[in-house]
């Protein structure tokens, strides 16, 4: 066959201003611009987004599920962290 | 279903097993965890997701043939954009299943090339033609609607890409389902002409409907290990029940027969029995031997080496850019 591959891109969209872009999928495009179309005509045909970023999946750093533990497990002890873990007496009201 | 055909035994060798790894990835399972592309998981469960998502991904393609075979032909403007729109979803549908399917380690190169070479099956369903523009009605009611029994529970699959991808896709699928039973409705209320032309349309698509949801219980290969895994839910008997009792007043309220004389409602039970299915016409369609398969191949091939000078095109203009702003000078420097 003779098409060469084409590169992946992740698809993120705003869905209204206030809030974050958020990842939605991937498309198959040979550069940025076209990556932009596709993620448009994919992902945005109801009113879904008013802004689109496309980032080569290439380009992202991911952390290793196995290193799962390592990586989020010493949080779980660090309980000083919450603001639960204070006592303030009833009497001062809600802080 | 979508994926009926997944009841051939995988030729390819079995995998090795690791039975701790295993256990630890059904007890992930078991707590409905979801899997993440890079999670450890057996061999077979990546292999049996690849094969189901990839199929899924080729009937929402191939499916788009029957219908947009009746987009320049629809009866006003409204119908028109609505059957365009619709068919555009389906191809999202297989952009979106694609993408999933990718997660997992296999090429939408590789996938395209195993449909294209026949390798890979797609839904027996769109193996039948649309002979009249009741037929479309028929394809969104009826092949729509199974879709959607199907694809429900399937949100809730234990594979996040695909289970996300199925979120989506139910969105978009009601509207599908909506524009087909009121073309259903305008043809019923119409001439008797019209009238004759859905119940016709009926006629032909009732049975090949209800065997999108793959064969009896019985004689299904891959389903213990599918509901283990939790990427099934319901049997393919309990989903074709559950259509059937959801379909069956839809039709009679458009004053339509269904064709099938053994179709009787059970009080005690409270569903619709139905009649046997002619199960050796499911196997011959999908084998090949459907009114349609010949045909589909042959367009989604003429497809694939028609459009090839747009990918070549694509490919060559991305080049030449970059090879231009490698040799500009960088102004910033
Ligand atoms: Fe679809
Ligand atoms: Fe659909």
């Amino acid at each position: 066959m003779s098409d060469q591959s084409w590169p992946l891109w992740e698809v993120f969209i705003r869905t209204r201003n206030g809030l974050a872009h958020r990842h939605v999928g991937s498309v198959h495009a040979v550069d940025a611009t076209m990556a932009l179309h596709a993620a448009r005509d994919t992902y945005t045909r109801r009113g879904e987004g008013l802004s689109v970023w496309v980032v080569p999946s290439a380009s992202i750093t991911a952390s290793d599920p196995a290193d799962k533990d390592m990586m989020f497990e010493p949080t779980a002890s660090k309980i000083y962290r919450h603001p639960t873990f204070y006592e303030i007496p009833d009497e001062v009201g809600h802080m | 279903m979508y994926t009926q055909a997944l009841n051939t035994q995988d030729s390819a060798p079995v995998a090795k097993s690791d039975p701790q790894a295993d256990s630890r990835f059904q007890a992930r399972v078991d707590a409905e965890e979801k899997i993440e592309p890079n999670d450890a998981m057996p061999e077979a469960y990546r292999r049996t997701l690849t094969r189901q998502i990839a199929q899924h991904a080729h009937s929402e393609i191939v499916g788009m043939l029957p219908e947009g075979n009746w987009i320049t032909r629809a009866p006003s403007l409204k119908r028109k954009a609505a059957l365009l729109a619709k068919v555009q979803d389906e191809g999202g549908h297989g952009a979106y299943l694609y993408a999933a399917a990718e997660t997992l380690g296999t090429s939408r190169e590789q996938m395209e090339e195993q449909l294209l070479s026949g390798a890979a099956k797609y839904s027996s369903i769109f193996n039948y033609p649309t002979l009249t523009w009741a037929d479309i009605g028929i394809v969104g009611w009826l092949v729509d609607g199974a879709a959607i029994m199907n694809q429900i529970p399937l949100c809730r699959c234990s594979y996040g890409p695909y289970a996300r991808a199925m979120v989506r896709v139910c969105k978009e699928e009601s509207f599908h389902q909506r524009q087909g039973y009121e073309i259903m409705i305008a043809l019923c209320k119409g001439t008797p002409a019209q009238k004759q032309m859905a119940q016709e349309a009926l006629n032909r698509w009732w049975w090949p409907v209800l065997m999108m949801f793959g064969p009896p219980d019985k004689d299904s290969l891959h389903t213990e290990s599918a509901m283990r895994w939790k990427i099934k839910r319901f049997t393919n008997d309990e989903l074709r029940q559950k259509f059937v009792d959801a379909t069956v007043p839809q039709g009679h309220f458009l004053g339509l027969t269904f064709p099938d004389p053994a179709l009787k409602f059970d009080t005690t039970t409270q569903h619709w029995n139905y009649g046997e299915i002619d199960w050796a016409e499911f196997k011959r369609v999908v084998a090949g031997d459907g009114p349609c398969n010949r045909q589909r191949m042959k367009q989604m091939r003429a497809k694939h080496t028609d459009n090839a000078w747009v990918r070549e095109a694509a490919n060559a203009y991305a080049n030449k850019r970059r090879q231009r702003a490698a040799a500009m000078p960088i102004a910033a420097e």
